[in-house]
């Protein structure tokens, strides 16, 4: 894929250098369908996923949904490449109300009261964010927005802030979506 | 050259008061939130930060006659109102809400989502309550939320996205994150004693608190604090647990203050997270020596107000900015003997101090810390 460029407001140009989709059971790098599932439940279609892409991180097991849609995406586009100055910015709709809704569950009854902290602990966004940062030894800047609807030129703009002023020379950015089986990850690479 | 970004008003809604100056006089007079509450029938009480019920609602009718609002809502709304009076909405104004678990308490029994728990649908509310044009921000990057709302601001205004911002940020006390913090054994049997020797576990408590950013402050504002540098660097160490080496937090303050032209001699205060865990005051006692701060005076706020998650940030740094209009440091409340391994100098009782920088830090879940460094113009 050609990187695209565009202008800012502010003069400095970024480029994008890789992206990555995932959608409907298929996982798509730069505009290539590298792997794709006739799974259709979410949790059948990450197993495969990792199988298929030789991750060997067993923690990815213990991963809530979202961290999984997110780390999947990730995993594509970072490689074994030094990430020590590439930063994080995601964004999506539901928050981590996946994960909300089955710890809310847990704890709806006092005959089943059963509150877990595995699961408590993935009932923020950005978890997902520090599951990809322990993976690559990403100690750079991070952010989760919880936006309406995908807002490129706001991501974008936040990302530009973040390369500006030589907080990091790369930015990971962009929207990470789910909720049950509904579920979207656009994610891509940023530079000057 | 970026453009200078400024904080020219603020006001809270806290167990302590609807305004800020009823919370400054309860903090100098050493009034704490925390108390024993019910919040979990099935589970023991526990000491927390709660806002009385019937005096929210007294002021809230005061103020509006809508009641389509949940209690997180009301304490949005009454935080903000002073502010929207005084500032203009413009279409250049950005509007940025911090918050952790928003609606959560709308989730309980219930079957499939109510709207109320989006937390862009929250804000959304809220921005159309005041007529905002812009689409709401909403930052969710747990405790730390509070912190970079005021970066996100900043940042965005320098990016020329925006002229001006309304940040605001609240959390509400629920079952949901009580039980949560209680199955990780992480909430204190008493009031909680940041950074103390006997410090065994947070209290949970709730606020609200707004704040108006502008890169064009008008002539008429009592104060200026301006935002000199941000950052929020990931520990990528571990989801839950605080990093034993306290990198993460040791970049962000090293980012934020290199941004800011600011060493650590010039730094006047440091309003601290200071969860009173073992392991998270630990953590930062580690990081503010590796940065060479440990001789600046510094504070938690845990003790007066609980730990009010996403609100808390924005709120210490408006408890900050007033210490320093006020010429007055306030103690780290409930500390008493030095319970982390590297030292720190831990204000006592309430002093006066000319304070013109502020460093203010916050860590959470997911590896995550923040630091900001404000100058009083």
């Amino acid at each position: 894929m050609q990187p695209l460029y565009w202008k800012n407001a502010n003069v400095e140009f970024m480029k994008k250098i890789n992206s990555c989709t995932i959608e409907h059971s298929k996982i798509i790098v730069n505009d290539e369908v590298i792997f794709e599932s006739q799974a259709e439940l979410f949790s059948d279609f990450a197993k495969e996923a990792y199988k298929s892409l030789h991750l060997n991180y067993p923690k990815f097991h213990k991963m809530d949904h979202l961290s999984k849609l997110a780390f999947l995406a990730a995993e594509t586009l970072l490689q074994e490449d030094d990430h020590s100055s590439t930063a994080i910015v995601f964004a999506n709709r539901s928050s981590s109300l996946d994960t909300d809704f089955k710890y809310q569950e847990s704890i709806n009854s006092q005959e089943n009261y059963f509150p877990s902290p595995a699961v408590f602990v993935y009932t923020l966004p950005n978890i997902c964010v520090g599951e990809i940062s322990i993976k690559h030894h990403m100690q750079t800047e991070n952010a989760f927005f919880v936006l309406d609807e995908f807002d490129e030129d706001f991501l974008n703009d936040y990302s530009r802030q973040i390369l500006e002023s030589g907080k990091a020379e790369k930015v990971l950015c962009g929207w990470t979506e789910l909720y049950q089986e509904s579920y979207k990850a656009f994610v891509y690479l940023l530079t000057l | 050259m970026k453009q200078d970004v400024y904080i020219t008003d603020y006001n809270c809604v806290t167990p302590l008061g609807f305004d800020v100056s009823s919370n400054w006089d309860a903090l100098l007079q050493g009034k704490s939130g925390v108390a024993k509450y019910k919040i979990i029938d099935s589970l023991d009480a526990f000491y927390a930060s709660a806002i009385d019920h019937e005096k929210l609602e007294e002021e809230f009718n005061r103020n509006f006659e809508r009641q389509d609002f949940t209690r997180l809502e009301k304490m949005f709304l009454l935080s903000l109102k002073p502010l929207i009076e005084k500032h203009t909405i413009s279409e250049d104004t950005a509007f940025i809400l911090s918050t952790t678990k928003g609606n959560i308490s709308l989730l309980k029994n219930q079957t499939t989502l109510p709207e109320g728990v989006y937390l862009s649908r929250l804000a959304q509310k809220i921005a159309d309550f005041f007529g905002f044009t812009t689409k709401p921000i909403v930052v969710s990057n747990a405790c730390v939320s509070g912190v970079m709302a005021i970066a996100v601001a900043k940042n965005m205004i320098q990016a020329g996205r925006y002229k001006d911002a309304f940040v605001v940020a609240g959390d509400e006390l629920s079952e949901f994150v009580i039980s949560g913090f209680n199955s990780f054994q992480a909430i204190g049997s008493e009031p909680c004693q940041p950074y103390d020797k006997n410090r065994n576990g947070i209290n949970i408590g709730e606020a609200a608190a707004a704040a108006y950013i502008t890169s064009h402050p008008s002539e008429n504002e009592k104060f200026r604090f301006k935002i000199l540098g941000d950052s929020a660097v990931n520990d990528a160490n571990h989801i839950s647990g605080p990093s034993r080496t306290g990198d993460g937090l040791y970049a962000s303050i090293k980012n934020a203050m290199t941004e800011a032209h600011v060493s650590p001699e010039q730094i006047d205060f440091i309003s601290a997270h200071g969860t009173a865990t073992l392991y998270n005051d630990e953590m930062e006692a580690i990081a503010f020596n590796r940065m060479e701060l440990q001789h600046v005076p510094l504070n938690s706020m845990k003790a007066f107000y609980g730990h009010s998650l996403g609100a808390s940030g924005l709120l210490e740094s408006i408890i900050s900015m007033e210490s320093a209009l006020h010429h007055t440091l306030l103690p780290s409340k409930n500390f008493k003997e030095m319970g982390v391994s590297h030292p720190l100098n831990i204000i006592t009782e309430n002093q006066t101090a000319e304070i013109n920088y502020i460093l203010k830090t916050a860590s959470g879940f997911g590896g995550c810390n923040a630091a900001i460094v404000l100058e009083k113009c």
